[in-house]
């Protein structure tokens, strides 16, 4: 047997910042708001749920770079909300969130066959960039009485000025949100109106440009809602009105019991735990949302895809530290208590009671016809995306041993290329082409005879 | 030697022979009528192939060892409250329960999954009423287990709603509710809860998109043929049949809009399965019994309208 003794090395979270880069246009679960006919794209968004019994907290971020004042954000909610349900939190906090429970590589070396052993040891994480949403609306509040429109709460929260609107009927708020200077997905008005006789109301945020520039700092802070309701649930409908294609979204989910998955879509599994070549590592914000592409193709080109779900209390291999008790409070995980943080690697006995789950969907208004629902189940069950990466010997080997060795290798690569193929629906030339520019994980070169089992050569050549 | 080899391969051959005839004396077709004049048969097979695609092709994560607990503990249950009872055991219905349950109720308990077995067919033996029992059994397990604790769930989604599994589920299970003579249950069921699906779409303006995506939710698809439609526990007459089917799709429609849980028929059937008693009462009709039961000679004058004496094992 190859003697591989175990060396990792994580790149964590590259993948999720690629994907964004690489996805069509979309939308938050609500709309923008263009007072300009320009055209306006968010990439992804994400969104995380708290939520134990009826009892919710939402927080949102969104990736949109771009003026400050040409933008606005509407939301459908459950429920009024008011003040001191809203909460601006910190921008780090998602993506903090996003890159523990991001697609992970795991690296492994062979140790020297001649010299079973020699190893080294290092980890290496990799961190992500991070965007910020930017959102505005305009001032102009009059006549909304009259269009059966009722400004329910009016605040300013953060960089945010929110109103929380209910209507009578969506032509009414339709044509406030006009004659306000927004600009209305055409066809918006039969989603609203499905949503006002719902019994929803209607979450509008701006950013206040003098509250802005005091909290300084380049990004808009993500916008934390809290609200007790019996409906867990996504509204992405207003999202996929206008949309071109498909758009993606992260859903991160942290309750008291277990997974959370969709109850009216299926929710599938990421292929994990798979031989990759080595040269992903440094590929792997292209590899991963290729497979990640694949995986959805094979579903009919949308779907929900558990890509984490993992007791908060630690991780392993670790893409990030888990949340502090003070960010899981952020995020409004009411329950967790004392401020015993665990650190990577930590053991699993300082039981926090949270339990992640990471969803990534990929909708578009065809296969997505309704609004995300979710439960949350009693599954403990821990899964991640975990993608490993055999790294061969390369010093330099003086034994018989060792062109065994090296075969061996070269028909592991053949392997994992194979499964690369499947996973990506790439072409096996075409990856063959990217090892040998990467430069990593190339074929032996097998010189020399060698016997092709391991008792070849453990007595020599019986005729010598 | 020779000698040796040519005898054993004579006696080989009268053996071969012996067995031969043995099985041309069965009347194979006779086998074949018995397998499929019961409608069990067909439910088994039906199920048994949805496990099988539940753990291959939707991975669901079943392990075996549950769906064997689960077996284990339904046909085992049956066995004591035959014995019990002094009824004969047979393990056809334990093992439709058994299936059921391994479909719809997801844990990861072990014991969980053998509880859900004694539930279910216990509660054939204890709830009863005029000698038929009140709930189905996986329903009333399902329900109680995922009432009481949280590790044990129904995942509504686990099925999706692909076109194609809804055509599959309707082409399987009008096949195996026609023989079981429920299909009426079944269509009755799915036709009222798509009214008020549609109905619903209707009234708040969204796309039709919306409810023929609710209604091809594979969950529901299999509830409304593989659940809804047990005979035994289902209202005698067809009348009673379609008004109670009606019933359970609109409290199923209740819960899981107004309340919005999203397994609403699962509870809805448990919530109304005492009411089965009244429909029998207003709309009397003989009991369904399985071909290989033979239901008591009662000639009219004897039975009082709207009661059923006879009390054969469910």
């Amino acid at each position: 047997m190859i003697p591989s003794k175990l060396k990792l090395a994580l790149t964590g979270g590259i993948a999720l910042s690629m994907l964004a880069v690489a996805a069509p246009a979309s939308a938050f679960c609500g709309f923008y708001v263009a007072k300009a006919d320009t055209e306006l794209f968010n990439e992804s968004s994400k969104v995380a749920i708290v939520r134990d019994g009826d009892r919710t907290v939402i927080t949102m971020a969104n990736d949109y770079e771009g003026d400050p004042t040409e933008f606005a954000m509407v939301i459908p909610v459950p429920t009024v909300i008011t003040k001191n349900q809203v909460h601006v939190s910190d921008v780090s906090l998602l993506d903090h969130l996003d890159a523990y429970t991001a697609p992970r590589l795991v690296e492994y070396h062979d140790s020297n066959p001649c010299a079973p052993e020699m190893m080294e040891d290092e980890i290496v994480v990799t961190a992500r960039g991070q965007q910020a949403p930017v959102l505005a609306m305009s001032k102009n509040m009059e006549s909304a009485a009259d269009l059966g429109v009722t400004i329910e709460e009016t605040f300013t929260v953060g960089e945010y000025d929110i109103l929380v609107l209910s209507a009578r009927e969506s032509s009414g708020l339709q044509t406030w949100l006009t004659t306000n200077g927004y600009k209305i997905p055409t066809g918006a008005d039969r989603v609203l109106d499905s949503y006002i006789k719902q019994d929803m109301k209607f979450f509008v945020a701006k950013v206040n440009l003098d509250e802005k520039a005091k909290a300084g700092g380049e990004m808009l802070r993500p916008i934390a809602v809290a609200f007790e309701s019996p409906k867990f649930m996504l509204p992405i409908r207003l999202g996929t009105v206008n949309s071109k294609g498909s758009q993606d979204l992260f859903v991160y989910a942290l309750t008291r019991n277990g997974r959370v998955e969709t109850t009216n879509y299926r929710t599938t599994k990421i292929p994990t735990d798979v031989n990759l070549p080595e040269f992903v590592e440094g590929d792997f914000a292209n590899v991963y949302p290729a497979m990640f592409s694949k995986a959805i193709d094979r579903q009919g080109g949308s779907g929900v895809v558990m890509e984490y779900a993992w007791d908060m209390n630690w991780c392993d291999p670790c893409a990030a530290d888990p949340l502090s008790v003070a960010q899981l409070k952020e995020l409004g995980a009411f329950w967790v208590g004392g401020n015993g943080d665990m650190q990577r690697g930590g053991g699993k006995g300082m039981a926090r009671d949270v339990y992640v789950t990471r969803l990534h969907v990929r909708y578009d208004a065809e296969s997505f016809p309704e609004d995300l629902k979710f439960q949350a189940t009693g599954n403990r069950q821990n899964f991640q995306a975990r993608y490993v990466m055999q790294k061969a010997f390369d010093g330099s080997m003086e034994c018989k041993a060792a062109n065994r060795y090296k075969k061996e290798v070269n028909k592991r690569q053949d392997k994992e290329i194979a499964t690369l193929a499947n996973l990506t629906g790439w072409d096996k030339s075409e990856i063959r082409e990217k090892i040998k520019v990467s430069g990593v994980g190339m074929k032996f070169d097998v010189d020399g005879p060698s016997g092709d089992n391991w008792w070849s050569d453990m007595w020599g050549d019986k005729d010598e | 030697m020779v000698s040796l080899i040519e005898e054993q391969g004579q006696a080989a051959q009268r053996e071969t022979r012996g067995v031969m005839t043995m099985f041309t004396r069965l009347n194979s077709n006779k086998i074949l009528t018995t397998l499929f004049r019961d409608p069990r048969h067909f439910q088994i097979t039906a199920l048994s192939t949805l496990v099988m695609m539940g753990t291959f092709y939707y991975a669901f994560g079943l392990p075996l060892w549950h769906v064997l607990a689960c077996v284990g503990s339904t046909v085992g249950t049956q066995f004591v409250g035959d014995k019990i009872t002094g009824r004969k055991f047979d393990a056809r219905s334990p093992m439709i329960s058994a299936l059921s349950l391994t479909l719809l109720l997801r844990t990861g308990s072990i014991w969980l999954s053998l509880a859900a077995g004694i539930i279910a067919i216990g509660s054939k033996y204890v709830v009863r009423w005029r000698g038929k029992h009140i709930f189905n059994p996986a329903n009333v397990a399902l329900v109680i287990l995922a009432l009481l604790f949280d590790s044990a769930w129904v995942s509504p989604g686990q099925w999706g709603a692909a076109p194609w599994l809804a055509i599959a589920l309707f082409g399987i299970g009008g096949i195996v509710t026609k023989k079981a003579s429920r299909w009426d249950v079944s269509l009755a069921f799915l036709g009222s809860y798509a009214a008020l699906i549609f109905g619903r779409a209707i009234w708040l303006g969204d796309p039709f998109a919306i409810p023929v995506h609710q209604m091809q939710s594979g969950a529901l698809l299999i509830f409304a043929f593989f659940m809804i439609s047990d005979p035994k526990t289902t209202p005698n007459a067809r009348v009673g049949r379609l008004l109670y089917a009606a019933l359970v799709a609109t409290i199923g429609f209740t819960i899981q809009f107004a309340f919005y849980k999203s397994a609403g028929v699962i509870i809805a059937l448990v919530l109304t399965a005492p009411l089965v008693p009244f429909f029998d009462y207003f709309f009397p009709a003989s009991r369904y019994y399985w071909p290989n039961q033979t239901p008591p000679r009662v000639t009219p004058d004897t039975q009082p309208k709207g009661v059923s004496h006879d009390t054969v094992q469910a």
